[in-house]
């Protein structure tokens, strides 16, 4: 097992999942094989290759002008939340 | 009616000798009949796609003319559809009504089309066999024990089915390409950007596509020509001219070099082989060069895909925390409990996996080895498409290893199931387009032809794919029991 059960749980706190009891030894046995798998990168030499993050290579990120395009739709927005008061989003109390 | 393409429904439309409502109301009772042994949807829109029908026949009576007016279409259940239930597949979104439309929803709409409602999915789009759905798997109609591929299974089992001409998808590591290949329809993905990803919902913005099924490469020209294009509220859509893809379809292949991927031919089944084969001697007899051609790190494609997709789609997905829309779980304690639970509760075990192996390969210590190198590894397969496309025009394999497999059959081993986007993962790495076009079958399932171009070479690829079309009937082929 490349990673641990401490491993996952770290990882699943990090990604703010909760896991249960019955879940994790098949997220410990499923993620180690994940990363073995993927652990065959590191056999590749790369040397010198620059990292590309956009399948079209000199795309330039437009910019478009700092202009108020869209008008308001909170309510039909907010329509989807699960708690909302006051045109707010309600969550449970986080300073006491 | 419903073995008809498009282009014969559109001119019979246009002569008044079928109404928009009547064509509707057959797929609707075909859904009825038919769907339940497929599970193909998630939402079915009948009443909404009967008022659509309705206003798209006051169109034709007043002499408007158009490819897709009154033509039906089924959605995947990743665009947004203003007013209409959009839960791509997943319990976190079961309670989501989308505020708006999609871009390629809205155009299609402009266009004319019927949406008769909203196809399932993997969830969020993470799977390749359709089986990670909050909804249930979707049935393959050549054979219900078997898968319909992934992630766009409803959409591709709906068009083989004959329960819709033609329907939407997204493709990140093969999923319209994959499922097409498995059902026997004709699967189009884009380059990346052409077409607009507003309001389509993300997976990995790096990679992530929208295009077509359809049952022909003219069918899927039509719907392409409506949906591609600049859209300034994609940050990545490109501004390239949309060229007139049905005006390409005519042109003779002689002379057109097409690349036999060496790589995808190594170890590939022997039947399988075989089809492609039979595909190459047709190419041949159009007038087409063949050559080989190599693409040494294409092997890289699988892990590379497998640490870049999940990468993005941790950052993507942490949007949902239960605050602003989806699910939210009972009495959460606090806000970190609220976090945990909802997205723990919400989200399947396919989702959750990608969302950990993603936070681990972007988390400290682990980017290099992971992300960085996996960003190293897709140049130089881009950079090995990049140096085919000086020697050929096309590229041509396989669209998948084997035909449907059986429902249950690979979910319990991750890494078996990731190996099925062996072929059709380096198209997304590289933003490149590819089309799957069957071309026979093996143990009486359908088998793909995969065609990948070079950058926005959609009319070039389409024309390949109509022209094989015209020399064989792979596609004219319909399931048993919907024919």
């Amino acid at each position: 097992m490349s990673l641990t059960r401490q491993d996952v749980e770290k990882i699943a706190h990090l990604a703010r999942l909760s896991i249960t009891e019955q879940e994790m030894p098949v997220y410990v046995t499923s993620l180690s094989s994940i990363v073995d798998f993927v652990d065959e990168l590191s056999r590749t030499d790369t040397s010198g290759v620059q990292p590309m993050a956009h399948p079209l290579d000199g795309q330039r990120q437009r910019l478009r002008a700092d202009e108020v395009t869209e008008s308001d739709h909170h309510e039909k927005y907010q329509g989807n939340a699960p708690a909302v008061a006051a045109g707010l989003y309600v969550v449970p109390r986080v300073i006491e | 009616m419903h073995n008809l393409f498009i282009g014969e429904l559109a001119e019979r439309l246009g002569k008044r000798q079928i109404s928009s409502v009547e064509l509707t109301r057959h797929f609707l009772s075909r859904i009825e009949r038919l769907n339940p042994a497929l599970n193909a949807f998630i939402t079915l829109t009948a009443e909404r796609a009967l008022q659509d029908a309705a206003a798209a026949d006051a169109r034709l009576a007043a002499g408007e003319k158009g490819p897709l007016l009154g033509i039906p279409l089924i959605h995947k259940d990743i665009f947004c559809t203003d007013g209409v239930k959009t839960s791509c597949g997943s319990r976190m979104l079961d309670n989501f009504v989308a505020p708006y439309d999609a871009t390629v929803v809205a155009r299609l709409k402009g266009a004319g089309t019927v949406m008769l409602g909203k196809s399932n999915m993997d969830e969020f789009a993470m799977g390749s066999s359709n089986e990670t759905s909050y909804y249930g798997p979707v049935k393959n109609p050549w054979d219900i024990s078997k898968v319909p591929g992934g992630s766009s299974g409803g959409s591709a089992a709906a068009t083989a089915a004959r329960l819709t001409p033609i329907a939407t998808g997204t493709d990140t590591g093969g999923s319209i390409r994959q499922p097409a290949a498995l059902t026997g329809v004709t699967g189009l993905k884009p380059t990346y950007g052409r077409v607009s990803r507003y309001g389509m919902i993300a997976f990995a913005s790096s990679l992530d596509q929208a295009g077509v099924f359809a049952r022909s490469a003219g069918d899927a020209a039509a719907v392409l020509q409506a949906m591609a294009g600049f859209d300034p509220r994609d940050s990545t859509s490109v501004d390239v001219p949309v060229p007139d893809y049905a005006k390409a379809l005519g042109a003779p292949l002689k002379g057109l070099k097409i690349g036999l991927l060496r790589e995808f031919f190594d170890g590939l089944e022997p039947r399988n082989a075989a089809l492609i084969e039979e595909a190459l001697n047709i190419y041949t007899g159009l007038g087409a060069e063949t050559r080989e051609v190599s693409l040494p790190h294409l092997p890289l494609s699988v892990p590379t895909y497998y640490v870049v997709a999940p990468a993005e789609c941790s950052s993507n997905l942490s949007r949902f925390d239960g605050v602003r829309f989806g699910y939210r779980c009972e009495d959460p304690k606090d806000l970190l409990d609220l976090y945990k639970r909802s997205r723990g509760e919400g989200f399947g075990a396919e989702v959750k996996r990608r969302i950990m192996t993603g936070t681990y390969v972007l988390s400290a210590g682990y980017f290099d080895a992971y992300y960085l190198k996996a960003q190293k590894a897709r140049r130089m397969i881009t950079d090995d498409f990049r140096t085919a496309f000086e020697k050929v025009d096309l590229v041509i394999g396989p669209t998948t290893p084997t035909p449907a497999f059986d429902i249950g059959a690979k979910m319990n081993d991750p890494v078996l199931m990731y190996l099925n986007d062996i072929y059709t993962i380096g198209a997304n790495l590289a933003g490149l387009p590819g089309v799957s076009v069957p071309c026979g079958f093996v143990d009486g399932l359908p088998m793909g032809l995969q065609l990948i171009g070079p950058h926005f070479a959609e009319a070039k690829l389409l024309n390949a794919a109509h022209q094989y079309q015209q020399a064989t009937d792979w596609h004219k082929h319909a399931p048993r029991g919907y024919e």
